[in-house]
């Protein structure tokens, strides 16, 4: 076995396992109120979380790139109630001309 | 905001996402099965090309790293999620042991621990079906499971997920397969892609923002990562940021100027 089959077989054992922890394990799980109250929270904390390190984060540095001003275009079209299709597209082409004018 | 109408804007800041599928419903009616797992897909369509190229790039990486090519296909079918692939085959490409490859792609994937545990009281049926629904949770897919539920609250729909997450892995899986047999270099960064996937957080976190504690949580969550970034390996950051969830024990307040509740 190469190790490149290694890596794919543990990777992927991994994963399956770390992603179906919840939904198997906790499934009956009835979560008390204070509990259910924070678990409520992991979805904007874990979002936010998300924009935050695909935006501004570059292997363990912070950047300021243009991904940053695709992410400001995309708030503008938020805030203009715009279709998703239409944020995804602003903060892409955004990012896109600024790369081909630099 | 009629109940019938939550599943309309899940995905889209304040319901403005254009889509009726099918057209018959009326305000109070609860939309049909199938009609959700659709609109599940249909609100991942945005996206899918974005992350079909990167399955195309992830092949292309995937082979210059000494993968062969059902290894690299293999890997995109069990552990469909792109960051810690990446990672993996990186740190394979640049020599490293399998050992820090393995521990960097499982890093990257811890963050699925909380995901699938907020997301756990979605999933119905015996534990092989919820274990093999499970895997089509990714970022993307899980995101847009979640629909504002009454008072506010995050919840999820498990058929969103479903759908989302089929249209994902066949965009990934066939992604990577062109990309091993094509093998020849192209950046999704010359497109902007890289920019598109934060663009579609953020506009899924704005409507699950409606208490000072979901924004209390997304501000310390964002923050937490920020300053996390430089100082831990990639993957801590984000699964760190989960510990901003913690406000939830604080009492709850409705921010000034948000809807009131369905």
């Amino acid at each position: 076995m190469t190790t490149a089959w290694i890596c794919v077989a543990a990777v992927g054992l991994a994963t399956i396992l770390i992603k179906a922890a919840g939904p198997v394990l906790a499934a009956e799980w009835e979560l008390p109120m204070r509990a259910g109250r924070v678990v409520a929270l992991v979805g904007p904390a874990l979002l936010a979380a998300l924009v935050a390190t695909q935006a501004f984060a570059s292997d363990d540095e912070l950047v300021l790139d243009e991904r940053a001003a695709g992410l400001l275009a995309a708030a503008a079209a938020i805030a203009l109630r715009a279709p998703i299709l239409v944020v995804v597209l602003a903060a892409a082409l955004t990012a896109a001309a600024l790369r081909a004018l630099a | 905001m009629t109940r019938g109408a939550e599943y309309y804007l899940a995905i889209g800041a304040n319901g403005h996402t254009g889509a009726n599928f099918g057209g018959a419903m009326d305000a109070t009616a609860r939309p049909l099965p199938r009609s959700v797992y659709l609109a599940g897909a249909r609100a991942m369509l945005p996206l899918t090309p974005a992350v079909w190229l990167f399955a195309i790039s992830f092949g292309v990486l995937a082979r210059s790293a000494g993968f062969d090519p059902v290894a690299s296909v293999v890997m995109s079918a069990t552990t469909f999620a792109g960051s810690a692939q990446f990672a993996a085959v990186s740190v394979l490409g640049a020599g490293g042991t399998v050992v820090a490859a393995v521990a960097a792609a499982v890093l990257l994937n811890a963050r699925y621990a909380p995901m699938g545990l907020a997301a756990a009281g979605a999933f119905r049926g015996g534990r092989l079906r919820r274990l093999l629904e499970a895997q089509l949770l990714v970022d993307e897919s899980w995101a847009i499971s979640q629909t504002k539920g009454d008072s506010g609250r995050p919840r999820f729909d498990r058929r969103r997920l479903v759908g989302a997450g089929l249209l994902l892995y066949v965009a990934w899986v066939g992604g990577t397969a062109l990309g091993v047999a094509a093998g020849d270099g192209l950046d999704p960064a010359e497109f902007g892609l890289d920019a598109a996937f934060p663009a579609l957080f953020l506009a899924l976190l704005v409507p699950l923002v409606r208490t000072r504690n979901a924004f209390a949580a997304a501000l310390a969550g964002a923050g937490l990562a920020l300053v996390l970034t430089p100082v831990t390996p990639a993957g801590v950051p984000v699964i760190a940021a989960t510990l901003a969830a913690l406000v939830g024990l604080l009492p709850e307040r409705r921010l000034r100027g948000a809807e009131e509740p369905s």
